[in-house]
Parts: structure tokens; C-alpha cells; sequence
């Protein structure tokens, strides 16, 4: 695993609301998932209430590919958070979906990850309440 | 190339017409005001309040009595209430305030400038207080437990990852601009030494008397890569104050008025706080190109008008990027345009945050940047420009953000 995790420290675990609940609890089951709108089936994260195309409340789940690229990249030299140790490398990740996803990649080292990699989401199990979507390289 | 640039997205669909605007040219800052510029100002953010507000209603020529109008920055921690009872104003008819951090800078004088425009109030000050450096420091990150996160501002999304302070947000935009467009370390490096350059004309700067070369970015510290710590803005304790009236009013007043051309706003679809990083793409940045649009349509004017810029610089990408989305230059030409100093040095086609900005005069959250806008159109500054009719200053960015255009 990149991220190097303090387990002494408490790690920043996501807020879960109504409107994220869904994405959350398909994480902790090792899905990821993403909203689409139930009438015009436009995608869309973060999840929000409505569809900003045709503003229906109605929501579907669609599950990922969990297929995509390297779209953007930055290594922490010092650490911002005691829950974390230096370097380490934060992604944003193109899903073939066209959706784009905040992750880590495992695996592999940091000065290794490049714009338009290829890569596959994993889970990272951290506790027993929570796992977070993450990204390794695809050969 | 303007027409190109207007051409690209903007759709006026339901603008009004700018003959409906009441802001431009009826409304002027009449006073400016400041506190020092420091670590450790060793005094509470509602005396730095004060301070920069007396200092401003003396540069304008007021007494305290004439203030009814505050506008303050939504994250500020003093407020209008306190600031009332300890500067002895008796009443204030118009108070606001202005959200999204540094993005509230320019968005304060809108505020203020609509207050007197449509006679809710006579002079409006707009101000920020923050001991940023010896107080709340940015970047430490709230909380270890559970991110601390309003719903809609999506953290839950990146804190988990490690992406949790500002320089990290925007080194994903940094990497993904400089992938996009070919820009190198050192065009960037350029951006924070000609600020370096303006700050040692400043005595006020908290950089003055540290000059830096292209060789000390290049050897400064990585933060978060792409962003070294010359790219980062100074950590500061200090207060600015700023005192908006109607031209006419500014006219009788002591300083030669800064008359508002326009004063805008911007959000756009998609924009986080921050982490607006889901867009299709990300080395643009859409409410920045929206205000600018909005500036350029209510002022009649466009870039190339325009004598000096404050652009606001929270890290040194952010300079080149606006200067694509307001329009100074075509998409991806930012850094380019930057390169070797000569173009945004005083002196230069478009002189760049003269005073030394946030880089390296101080970071007031854009309010500085005002006070040296303000400053240009006076003829007061101490990397004053020549025969300066038009001066921008533009807000906090990657946040919903705000602008504002003055002329002499």
C-alpha cells in the first residue's frame, strides 16, 4: 500500500449524509458505485440530490467500471496529517465512465505514477468500519 | 484574440444590460487602511479589526460617526456587532458578508458598492482581520476523527486520501496545467521571483530586504509537488480596511477616489471548495473566465485596457491560469507569457501585483491586493506604475470567486 497509515492515529473517515450514504455503504461492501439519474441516465459524482441535466429526484446506482487514467497527480513530501507518513501520493483518477474519482494507487512507488497510467480500483480495508476505494496499475 | 476569448463559452443569455448597472463610475473607495504585516501581531483579530478600520476612515477623511455600512468576510472571526460597540459607530443601516475565503476579497466591494449605489448607506467599510500565522493557521487540519466537513462541500471525498490542505488541492490542478500546456518549473519559478522583486520595493512587505533569485525557487523546498515553497503564499498576522461611497461623495473627501468600473461575482457549474477537480477539465477554471466575463461586459472595457493587475496569488500557478481566463492571453499561454519576468514586472506589458502580493508581501486574503490597486490609481505605490488609468484586482480562486476594475 502507498499511503502509509499511522494505525496509533485516527484516519480521516468520510461523512456520511443522505445523499452519500449509498455511495458509502457500497464501498464498505467492496463496490463502488456511482449515481445516475433514474429518468435521463446522466452520471454524476459527487452524489447530489437532483440530476443537474434534467433535475429528477430520482436516483439510481450504477456500478463502476472501476476502469480508468492517471488524470492528475501530487506527492505530499511532509505530511499533513499525523494519520498519514510522508511521501505520499494523492491521485485524481479519469474512470472510463468519464467520471472522476480523489484515490491513492497501492503498489507501486510515487515518482512511478504518471498522468494516463492505466489503472484498476481496489479496496484498501483499514478498519473494520471502513474501506476506501483505491487504484493499482494496470500491465 | 478578444473576440476569440469571448467567443470560446460565454452565453449572455439573461444578462442584464449594462446601462442597468448603477456601480460603475457612481462609486469609488474613498479610504484604505492596514495594520503591519507580521508572524505574530501579539493582539486580538478584533484590535487588528480596528485598527485597519480607524486608519482607513482617517485616510478618507472621515469621522467614525459617518460609517453605516460594514461588509465582512463570512470566515472572518470579528464581526459587525463587536466592531460597532468597540469603534463607537452609533448605528449601521447595511452589514453583509461574504463567503468562500479569499474569494470574498473583490466580493465585499460589490456588496458595499451596491449598498451605496442604491442609497442603503453612505460609506460602507469592508474589511478582514486574521492572524493567520500566530492564530488559526491554514493547512493544520481540523480534526482527526471524522473530517470536519459541511455536507455539500464534498471533504468526505478527499480527506480520507490525504488531500487535506490548501497547496495540495491545488497541486492537482498545478500537475494536470503544466501537463496540459507544457509548463515548466522555472515559468512558474519566474511568477514568484518578479513578486519577490516588487516586495523589496515595499517596506510594508514582509519579505523586504529578501530578495530571491530564479536559482533559490528552484532550490526552495517541495511541498507538495508540483507546488515549492516559493510557490506558497507568506503566512500572515495583519488587517486591512476598505471604505467604498458614492464618486460624488469621494470627491469631497481627502484622497484622489478609486472610481469602481465594476465589481463582480462568480460560481460556476461543478466548483467544490477548492477541490473543484471532477470537471471535464481541470486546468481551466470556469467561475474565474465567468467573472471575467461579467467584469469586461458591465466596465465596457477588456484586458488589454487595463494598466496593472492584482491577481490574486494564494500559490504562483494561479497567477498564469487567471491571466488565461480573464483573457489577457489564449488558453495555455499563461506561463509562457510569464517567462523571463519581463512582461509582469513594473516596467512591464502588464505589471503584476506590484506591492509583492501574497507571494511576498502578505496574505490578507485579497484585501492587500486592494489597498495596492487602490494605491496604483492614487499614484502612491512604492513600485508605483506609470500613468495608471485602469487597475484590476481579482479574488480568491478555485473558490467562488470575485473581481473588481478601477479607473482614476
Amino acid at each position: 500500500m502507498t499511503v502509509n497509515y499511522n494505525k496509533n492515529e485516527m484516519i480521516p473517515a468520510p461523512v456520511v449524509d443522505p445523499d452519500s450514504k449509498a455511495f458509502w455503504d457500497a464501498v464498505q461492501n467492496q463496490e463502488l458505485v456511482f449515481q445516475k439519474c433514474g429518468d435521463c441516465g446522466r452520471l454524476r459524482h459527487p452524489p447530489r440530490p437532483v440530476c443537474p441535466k434534467c433535475r429528477s429526484l430520482n436516483i439510481e446506482w450504477e456500478p463502476s467500471s472501476g476502469k480508468g487514467t492517471i488524470y492528475s497527480k501530487t506527492i505530499y513530501r511532509k505530511s499533513p496529517h499525523p494519520g498519514m507518513k510522508a511521501p505520499f501520493t494523492v491521485v485524481l483518477v479519469e474512470l472510463d465512465e468519464g467520471l472522476k474519482l480523489i484515490s491513492n494507487m497501492v503498489d507501486i512507488k510515487n515518482d512511478d505514477i504518471k498522468i494516463g497510467m492505466q489503472v484498476e480500483v481496489v479496496f484498501d480495508n483499514l478498519t473494520d468500519d471502513l474501506n476506501l476505494p483505491k487504484f493499482r496499475k494496470v500491465d | 484574440m478578444f473576440d476569440q476569448y469571448l467567443s470560446r463559452r460565454y452565453q449572455k443569455f439573461g444578462r442584464p444590460d449594462p446601462s442597468a448597472y448603477l456601480i460603475k463610475d457612481k462609486t469609488a473607495i474613498a479610504g484604505i487602511g492596514a495594520t503591519e504585516f507580521s508572524k505574530n501581531s501579539g493582539r486580538s483579530e478584533l484590535q487588528m479589526a480596528c485598527e485597519a478600520i480607524i486608519d482607513a476612515v482617517e485616510d478618507a477623511g472621515l469621522k467614525m460617526e459617518q460609517i453605516d455600512g460594514l461588509v465582512k468576510f463570512a470566515m472572518d472571526y470579528t464581526d459587525e456587532m463587536h466592531l460597532v460597540s468597540a469603534l463607537g459607530i452609533k448605528d449601521l443601516a447595511f452589514f453583509a458578508e461574504c463567503g468562500w475565503g479569499g474569494g470574498a476579497c473583490c466580493s465585499t466591494i460589490s456588496h458595499a458598492a451596491a449598498a451605496v449605489a442604491t442609497g442603503m448607506a453612505k460609506y460602507v467599510v469592508c474589511y478582514r482581520a486574521m492572524n493567520e500565522r500566530s492564530g488559526r493557521r491554514y493547512g493544520r487540519v481540523p480534526g482527526v476523527e471524522t473530517v470536519m466537513a459541511a455536507p455539500n462541500d464534498h471533504y468526505g471525498y478527499i480527506m480520507p486520501y490525504g488531500l487535506a490542505v490548501p497547496p495540495s488541492w491545488v497541486a492537482l490542478f498545478g500537475t494536470r496545467y503544466m501537463h496540459d500546456y507544457n509548463v515548466t518549473a522555472e515559468q512558474l519559478g519566474w511568477v514568484s521571483v518578479v513578486l519577490r522583486e516588487h516586495a523589496c520595493m515595499n517596506p510594508e512587505a514582509m519579505f523586504y530586504g529578501v530578495p530571491a533569485t530564479l536559482e533559490d525557487y528552484m532550490a526552495s523546498k517541495m511541498i507538495v509537488e508540483p507546488l515549492r515553497l516559493y510557490d506558497c503564499c507568506v503566512d500572515s498576522d495583519g488587517a486591512c480596511a476598505i471604505i467604498v461611497t458614492t464618486t460624488e461623495r469621494a470627491k469631497d473627501l481627502k484622497q484622489t477616489p478609486a472610481v469602481i468600473m465594476g465589481a463582480v461575482q462568480g460560481i460556476a457549474e461543478q466548483g467544490e471548495m477548492m477541490t473543484s477537480l471532477y470537471r471535464p477539465k481541470i486546468s481551466l477554471l470556469p467561475e474565474v473566465w465567468y467573472a471575467g466575463q461579467e467584469l469586461w461586459r458591465v466596465s465596457g472595457v477588456t484586458p488589454k485596457d487595463v494598466d496593472v493587475a492584482q491577481f490574486y496569488d494564494a500559490f504562483s500557478p494561479l497567477i498564469p491560469m487567471q491571466m488565461e481566463e480573464y483573457g489577457f492571453v489564449e488558453e495555455g499561454e499563461g506561463a509562457l507569457f510569464c517567462e523571463g519576468g519581463e512582461r509582469i514586472r513594473i516596467g512591464g506589458e502588464l505589471p503584476c501585483n506590484t506591492s509583492g502580493g501574497h507571494l511576498s508581501e502578505a496574505y490578507i486574503h485579497g484585501m492587500n491586493l486592494i489597498n495596492e490597486a487602490v494605491r496604483q490609481v492614487r499614484g502612491t505605490s512604492t513600485g508605483q506604475v506609470d500613468d495608471v488609468e485602469i487597475s484590476l484586482v481579482t479574488g480568491g480562486l478555485g473558490v467562488p470567486t470575485s473581481a473588481i476594475l478601477l479607473r482614476r
